[in-house]
């Protein structure tokens, strides 16, 4: 196989892990209103971006995983979904190159970044 | 035929835009792309707004707060529906992409038909599931 078309599986492979992430945190972030579940927020009274559930939900270690695999998997479909399309207007050998660099490199960096707040997210909401 | 003044696979953005008479799928194809550009852009921000729970309640409130208010909740009321699209058209390409819904091959006798004409109602159902998954959001967001 080559390597674009592995690309292209690892990111239909993204986009269902994302349905179903995703799908979990706009159950719990945007449709809470409606289907209100204990379980994702904790205080059915207040809002879920309040600190009262963000620490209940921080506190479980399946909900810091899921953060993580949604945040690699958004990462990595959302990038190599714009590098496709920048690829499209056909830029140069080198152009593609470069683009390409800075992508991955993005990418990288925004993964470390959110795997870290993930983590300690969860390690302060563990103290309260 | 779009106009390549002599540079093949050059169309530019209307190469994007441009549906023309390609039917509906080809619209959608253009929605997908935009969506899919709003969202990335929205996610690379919330990445770094919502990081503020790692260090404490009170930066948890300020990050808050510095994306509260009407023109906040609008852009993410359309951030929702764009995921709803997105999340529903998405899984109907993964389905086309899979070789389900497409039809068998025929041979291209005149009058020729299109694959397009037998995958038209899972573009239809992507769009139904999408509204609904909008509906609720909707309801959900603003129903109070």
């Amino acid at each position: 196989m080559m390597k674009d078309q592995k690309l292209w599986t690892w990111h239909l492979a993204a986009g269902a892990v994302i349905a179903l992430f995703l799908g979990l945190h706009m159950l719990t972030m945007h449709v809470d209103g409606l289907i209100p579940i204990r379980a994702l927020n904790v205080a059915s009274d207040q809002r879920a971006i309040d600190w009262v559930n963000v620490v209940a939900r921080g506190k479980s270690t399946f909900f810091a995983l899921t953060y993580v695999v949604l945040l690699g998997a958004a990462l990595f479909h959302g990038l190599y979904g714009l590098r496709n399309i920048l690829f499209e207007l056909n830029p140069s050998a080198g152009l593609k190159k470069v683009v390409g660099a800075v992508l991955l490199l993005a990418g990288l960096g925004l993964f470390a970044f959110g795997t870290w707040a993930a983590v300690a997210g969860h390690m302060l909401a563990r103290t309260f | 035929m779009l106009e390549t003044k002599g540079r093949p696979n050059r169309l530019g953005l209307w190469g994007w835009l441009g549906g023309g008479r390609w039917g509906m799928e080809r619209y959608l194809y253009t929605l997908h792309r935009l969506t899919g550009l709003g969202l990335l852009a929205y996610f690379l921000l919330h990445i770094v707004v919502t990081s503020a729970r790692a260090f404490s309640p009170e930066r948890w409130k300020a990050a808050m707060d510095s994306v509260s208010g009407l023109p906040f909740e609008v852009g993410e009321y359309l951030v929702f529906l764009a995921f709803a699209f997105h999340a529903a058209n998405g899984i109907r390409l993964g389905i086309i992409e899979l070789g389900f819904g497409v039809g068998k091959p025929i041979e291209p006798v005149y009058p020729y038909r299109t694959s397009v004409d037998v995958q038209r109602p899972l573009a239809i159902g992507a769009l139904v599931v999408a509204a609904a998954i909008a509906i609720l959001g909707t309801l959900s967001m603003w129903g109070e």
